[in-house]
């Protein structure tokens, strides 16, 4: 693993805790992605004769190993392959670090591929684009997974880059229960360019895309889970002022929030006027566990709920 | 002409219907039209009445449940559904 690998900052933290997702645009050099298309058994030579047969030729020709769940991420990946280049890129490895620990495990690994729309025209059923949906099954732990989501070549807008909803991770629902709703205000599409890595919060609801390009999308997933309590992980001593007890909505007029509070109570357009407040209680929960500091709040959120005399 | 049904599921910020829509799905039974998920990335109206006054029936609104004993703070799906319909020739 790398040795010079560069940890989140605060602001990052408490933007991954408010919006459960972080984009590192274009950090994988051209010759890690050229070689990861290569490493998978990419080709534009040969023909496409259907997804089947193109996934079939992907899986026998490609180099991604096989891992079991529960496999040490350090133990994932040869030595000089692109994967784990990827891995071992300084600011790869720092946001694993800081938000799972380098120790963590792999629960599983898959090469996302999305064709165009004309390798289907002579089915008959409609292109339709993946109802949004949270991975796995409901998972009410403090403790969190990460999903890194690798993009080894440019995704345009026609593309169909994947959907994703910006802080809908602490909303607890049942995987696709959520496929009723078409459209949430405030939704993302992934466009980036080469090399870009999401990593999202495992709950985070999202969806892909219809593929109307003419070329291949491909996006290598990596789950990840941690060892340990995810506790400070990022940094020993976070910097800001407590501000508990700063005076709310009535003011001296430039009185500002810190940075983590300013974050934390962002909300999001698609936020139900009352629900959204619990969704900002939950992000406070949420950095209280991340950096150990169960004092911490803002706007007195959580201290006026804890007023309680038995 | 056949007539079909034409529904239109609107999410609103509150359980009031004059209150903005955040998310919002089409479904349409005359196949004029095909909607699907990610299709567009602003709501057809910004409220629910909006939606009243351009002719959509309201058929079905969400209830208000009571909070569940230590589930208070638990945020999950959205709460303010409200169904509508047109019924249009095919």
């Amino acid at each position: 693993m790398s040795q010079n690998k560069i940890m989140l900052t605060d602001e990052q933290m408490a933007n991954f805790t408010a919006k459960g997702y972080l984009v590192l645009d274009s950090i994988i050099p051209e010759e890690i992605n050229k070689q990861f298309l290569n490493d998978i058994g990419h080709t534009t030579n040969e023909p496409v004769d259907s997804v089947y047969d193109h996934y079939s030729r992907i899986m026998q020709k490609s180099t991604i190993p096989v891992v079991k769940a529960g496999t040490p991420l350090k133990e994932s990946y040869e030595k000089g392959s692109a994967l784990e280049k990827i891995i071992d890129n300084p600011i790869v490895s720092g946001a694993i670090d800081s938000l799972v620990g380098l120790d963590c495990v792999l629960d599983h690994h898959f090469l996302h591929i999305t064709f165009p729309s004309k390798y289907y025209d002579g089915s008959k059923r409609r292109k339709m684009s993946q109802g949004n949906h949270q991975d796995s099954t409901i998972n009410v732990n403090k403790s969190f997974d990460i999903q890194l989501f690798y993009f080894p070549h440019e995704v345009t807008k026609e593309m169909g880059g994947t959907r994703y909803i910006p802080g809908s991770h602490f909303r607890v629902v049942s995987e696709f229960a959520i496929a009723r709703y078409q459209n949430v205000k405030g939704q993302q599409h992934v466009v980036c360019p080469a090399g870009t890595i999401i990593i999202m919060h495992m709950n985070i609801w999202h969806g892909a895309g219809v593929n109307n390009s003419d070329k291949i999308r491909y996006a290598f997933k990596i789950r990840l889970m941690p060892t340990k309590k995810q506790e400070l992980l990022w940094t020993d001593k976070i910097l800001y002022d407590d501000q508990k007890n700063d005076a709310i909505y009535w003011t001296d007029g430039n009185r500002k929030l810190n940075n983590i509070g300013t974050i934390l109570n962002q909300t999001e357009p698609w936020f139900e006027n009352d629900s959204g407040r619990l969704d900002i209680i939950n992000r406070i929960k949420f950095w209280r566990y991340i950096s150990a500091d169960n004092n911490f709040d803002t706007k007195y959120w959580l201290t006026r709920l804890e007023n309680d005399f038995q | 002409m056949p007539k079909r049904q034409k529904v239109l599921i609107l999410y609103l910020a509150t359980s009031m219907l004059d209150s903005d829509v955040i998310a919002w799905s089409v479904h349409d039974g005359t196949g004029k039209n095909f909607h699907m998920p990610g299709d567009s990335e602003e709501p057809p109206y910004e409220t629910g009445t909006d939606a009243l006054l351009d002719g959509w029936r309201l058929f079905q609104a969400s209830t208000l449940e009571q909070h569940k004993s230590g589930d208070e703070f638990r945020t999950g799906y959205l709460k303010y559904e409200f169904f509508f319909e047109k019924i249009e020739e095919k």
